[in-house]
């Protein structure tokens, strides 16, 4: 772990002595996040967004283990109990409006931490295993997000999960039993209400263990960095604090800043006005939508109207959607090109452009009513997707010619480095 | 594996011929024990997530039809879902009855879906067969989409007036539970 020149921690008082000869725990934290870890010394601000996803995790649950305190997990009273901490609990409109946008800042700063990683190619080796651990904390996020959004037993709360459940009735033979066993009845009701409010308190504790196995996988080979140049030297580096604890502390304050503009000022913005009606099982709203974080995937599952052979439309929707996910654990192989950084691939850079609009517009597209021109447009954006992962993605990494990549990290930030030339190989192979 | 003798401390020998030690079988027994014993623990543990005995013991319900004039429909509660129960007209039956039922999506006449003689009362769940909402339809006023029967505003499911998908995501007609006549003006469903 860690490059040789990484300073070692030395114990300064009696105290600190005694306790790293019995529980080097100021020894862990001093070479994971002080100055004991050498970073690359050209991160620039997409580098933030890892420490503010953690910092999100930390609102999260904070802010629920309070609500939890308040909160009453009952169909007869769930709603009641989430008005009473509106208007009743001191400051708990505050924690309840912290946790619901908490929630949609920790989409945002997760969606920019993924594609940081998408453009500068973080998941080629030898980071596979970030990238994969990643992917289980997004799809751990996502059933969190969901299980919480029926906690308040609202319409849009009960009607997500009556609809995300019967995702898997469209399952052939076992999906009906199936959905039955995860409601633990024919409709949501206190059981499955009291299910998800046990997983949902427990599933942010299993992201925070995937999170210290992410952080660890990282640890290992260190940060890439914009050019996805490797570390050759200690003058490519600076040591994470007080370095980068300064540059994510300006970040966070950013971030905060944001946040509470949203909490304060528009707390009710990116909910649904649908779900402040308590939860009638027998209307549909007019409009049912998911949290605007799963849009894209919305659209996907929405755009297959149309059976294909013997596959039902509805299983189509399903296993486009599951598919839309897991297809990412398969990019360290689907990319092929020895180039990481988007910035010395200029085709590669282009398409990137194109998938982060195509994404957005699903977003769009998954917000939308279920009526034409949306649908049309929604098979077209979904199409792409897939395009770019499977066809698109692996003819680049063949046909393109990177730009010459520089030397090393000191001679891209300073124009020359001591242990080497620029003009050098043209191109490196990613070590 | 070569013959193997095993010496015990009380100077006996144990000679396996197949080549299987004494300790080699102790090791599976033991490990397939435990694994056995394990895996049993599962079941409560994934069970205990299904119905419970209380929700199925709501499975059963009895509804008074006498006021549903034809061309009305009234909804109730059945497994906390909610039922369609609709008398229906003798136009709507004629449409019904007018569809080649090959031509559907998923192929049931009017009769397979009613009881005998009682052809114009059509009983189903209210629940798209999509992902679950509760289509349009049955109360006064509400849009009955292109086929005159439901009309499911989610993904925008069109059901005719078997309650028989024709138009939009839902792969299968609403579904009709099981329910029986007690009198003429009394059903029970379940
Ligand atoms: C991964 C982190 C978490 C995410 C993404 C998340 C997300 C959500 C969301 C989207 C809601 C619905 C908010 C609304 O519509 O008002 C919610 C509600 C709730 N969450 Fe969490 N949550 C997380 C962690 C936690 C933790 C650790 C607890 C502790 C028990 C908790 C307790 C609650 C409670 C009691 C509610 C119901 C009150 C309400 O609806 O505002 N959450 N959560
Ligand atoms: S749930 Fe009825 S159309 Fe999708």
């Amino acid at each position: 772990m860690s490059f040789s020149w990484a300073k070692h921690y030395e114990p300064k008082s009696d105290l600190t002595k005694w306790l790293d000869e019995r529980l080097p725990l100021p020894r862990l934290v001093y070479g994971a996040i002080g100055g004991g870890y050498p970073v690359p010394r050209n991160l620039n601000y997409f580098w933030n967004f890892g420490v503010l996803a953690g910092i999100a995790l930390v609102i999260q649950i904070v802010t629920g283990i309070i609500m939890a305190m308040h909160y009453a997990p009952n169909a007869l009273v769930a709603f009641d109990s989430t008005e009473h901490i509106m208007r009743d609990v001191n400051w708990g409109w505050m924690l309840r409006y912290a946790h619901a946008n908490g929630a949609s800042f920790f989409f945002i700063v997760v969606y920019i931490h993924i594609f940081r990683g998408l453009y500068f190619s973080s998941y080629k080796a030898p980071r596979e295993m970030i990238w994969l651990l990643g992917l289980v904390i997004f799809l751990l996020m996502m059933a969190t997000a969901f299980m919480g959004y029926v906690l308040p037993w609202g319409q849009m709360s009960f009607w997500g999960a009556k609809v995300i459940t019967g995702l898997f009735g469209a399952i052939p033979l076992v999906g009906e039993p199936i959905q039955q066993w995860l409601l633990g009845g024919y409709a949501p009701d206190n059981a499955a209400l009291n299910r998800f409010f046990s997983l949902h308190y427990l599933l942010p504790f299993v992201i925070a263990g995937v999170v210290i196995l992410h952080i660890w996988a990282l640890h290992i080979p260190g940060s890439s960095n914009p050019t996805g140049v490797e570390v050759k030297s200690e003058s490519d580096t600076v040591p994470f604090h007080p370095y980068y604890t300064a540059k994510d502390g300006f970040g966070l304050g950013v971030f905060l800043i944001l946040f509470c503009a949203v909490l304060f000022f528009a707390p009710n913005m990116l909910g649904h006005p649908d779900n402040y009606i308590p939860a009638n099982p027998l209307s549909t709203p007019a409009h049912i939508v998911p949290e605007w974080y799963f849009w894209p995937f919305y659209a996907i599952l929405r755009a297959f109207t149309f059976d294909f052979f013997i596959v039902p439309a509805k299983l189509l929707g399903v296993l486009a959607m599951f598919a839309s996910i897991l297809l990412l654990f398969f990019l360290p192989w689907l990319d092929r090109s020895p180039v990481r950084s988007g910035n010395y691939r200029p085709l590669f850079r282009t398409f990137f452009i194109v998938l982060v609009i195509d994404v957005l517009i699903l977003g769009y597209l998954g917000g939308a009513p279920a009526e034409e021109p949306y649908v049309m447009l929604s098979q077209l954006a979904s199409a792409y997707y897939f395009a770019h992962f499977l066809i698109i993605l692996p003819i680049i990494s063949k046909i393109e010619k990177p730009k010459p990549l520089p030397f090393s990290i000191t001679e891209a930030v300073l124009g020359k480095d001591s242990h080497g030339t620029a003009g050098g190989p043209a191109l490196q192979p990613a070590e | 594996m070569a013959e193997q003798v095993t010496m015990y401390q009380d100077g006996s020998a144990a000679v396996e011929s197949d080549g299987v030690r004494r300790r080699d079988f102790i090791n599976i027994a033991a490990v397939s024990f435990a694994g056995v014993g394990g895996a049993s623990v599962l079941i409560p543990l994934i069970t205990q997530m299904a119905p419970s005995k209380d929700v199925l013991a709501l499975s059963s319900t009895e509804v008074d039809i006498s006021a549903v004039q034809p061309g009305q429909a009234i909804k109730t509660v059945f497994r906390k879902q909610p039922v369609f129960i609709r008398n229906l007209t003798p136009a709507e039956i004629a449409a019904a009855d007018k569809v080649p039922v090959d031509s559907l999506r998923d192929p049931q006449s009017l009769e397979e879906r009613t009881v005998d003689g009682k052809k114009n009362w059509l009983v189903t769940l209210g629940v798209c067969t999509h992902l679950g909402c509760v289509p349009l339809g049955a109360a006064q006023g509400e849009i009955k989409g292109e086929f005159g029967g439901y009309f499911c505003p989610c993904h925008g499911s069109h059901y005719d007036t078997a309650a028989r998908i024709r138009k939009g995501p839902a792969p299968k007609n609403l579904e009709v539970p099981e329910f029986s006549f007690l009198s003429d003006t009394v059903i029970k469903i379940g």
